[in-house]
């Protein structure tokens, strides 16, 4: 197994501040990887990091053993918490946009599963309801052959029935050899399609496992097991 | 999502038991071709690493064997599903009859009231 995320002794502080204190991380290729925390801490500050809109304060990031760079974003695929689509785009600018700055966007994989869910490159993102909207992004972000995807809150504020949508393109999209990290506080919704999950709090990591190991271990499911570690 | 998969167990467990039952009622015939990994994954809607862990598992016990390149096939050897079988009846049962003694009942009470609720149906 290869490690495609390494963190050494990773920390960022925001003024004075810190987010991030002295994290050590390996995620190894060909996992789906549950990023799990509480509100405030520092899943978000993580996933920036990789993905360079942060630079840490001290520590080293690497991704396939680079530091980030314009090489790594064109292998990790990033989903952020907040769309950067602009409202007056139509679904085939944002497919054009994709196309332009991603080598490796599969752009009729795109196609297809946008026809799938009745949506056509005519269509404004404005009209769009919040769910489609995510289930758009998701689409572009999971139509990229990346090694690492960074998904932060996928499935956040969307109902039922569209998380399921977005679990299974998750599942049917990633490749053998590439790795997604799913940050969300919705535990239960995402935990069987998890190998691993990463346990943070204030900034540290408070476990890394797989889930099997936390079932069998503790008897419970993670969902069960987060709330018993972070009750407040 | 068709799988039922409680929270407590691992889950690779819990999909092993599901295709056994799946493989002993017939629905998988001796012989079959069972799906690929990865469908069975999007229909369980599990991670295909936890799919395929289940499904090496149950290589293992013989239940399911592979052919190298064409995928996963149910066992030929009817002795072997009928054994496995008795095995999933036999932990049912066991389960079962601790269940009754939390009520108080003895083996031979529950048997006797198995057989007065048959009669009732009939």
């Amino acid at each position: 197994m290869s490690i495609i995320l390494e963190c050494t002794q990773l920390s960022k502080s925001y003024s004075s501040k810190p987010a991030l204190k002295n994290i050590d991380l390996k995620l190894e290729s060909g996992r789906i990887i549950g990023l799990l925390g509480p509100n405030g801490s520092g899943k978000t500050t993580l996933i920036k990091l990789i993905n360079q809109l942060l630079t840490p304060t001290s520590g080293e990031i690497k991704i396939d053993g680079m530091h980030p760079s314009v090489e790594t974003k064109g292998i990790v695929s990033y989903l952020p918490e907040r769309s950067y689509l602009g409202n007056w785009m139509r679904v085939k600018d944002a497919l054009d946009f994709f196309s332009d700055f991603y080598e490796d966007f599969d752009r009729s994989r795109a196609l297809d599963m946008l026809e799938k869910l009745g949506l056509h490159p005519s269509d404004k993102l404005k009209t769009m309801s919040k769910g489609t909207k995510e289930k758009v992004q998701l689409i572009l972000v999971m139509s990229r052959h990346a090694r690492l995807y960074c998904l932060d809150e996928p499935i956040a504020g969307v109902d039922p029935a569209a998380r399921d949508y977005i679990l299974s393109t998750i599942i049917n999209n990633y490749s053998e050899n590439s790795t997604v990290l799913i940050s969300t506080h919705l535990i239960s919704d995402v935990e069987n399609i998890l190998d691993e999950v990463i346990f943070i709090q204030n900034g540290q990591i408070r476990l890394h496992a797989s889930v099997d190991d936390i079932r069998m271990r503790e008897g419970k499911s993670v969902d069960a097991f987060f709330r018993e570690v972070f009750r407040c | 999502m068709s799988w039922e998969l409680n929270s407590e167990r691992p889950i690779y467990a819990q999909i092993i038991e599901k295709v056994m039952i799946d493989i002993v009622s017939g629905h998988y015939q001796p012989g079959e071709k069972l799906p690929s990994v990865r469908d069975l994954a999007s229909d369980a809607a599990v991670n295909p690493n936890t799919m395929q862990k289940a499904l090496s598992e149950l290589e293992r016990s013989g239940l399911v064997y592979s052919q190298r390149t064409s995928g996963r096939y149910i066992t030929e050897d009817r002795t072997m599903i009928e054994n496995a079988k008795k095995e999933l009846a036999h932990k049912q049962i066991q389960e079962f009859i601790k269940k009754m003694n939390q009520l108080g009942l003895s083996k031979e009470e529950t048997i006797a009231l198995i057989q007065n609720g048959e009669e009732d149906d009939l």
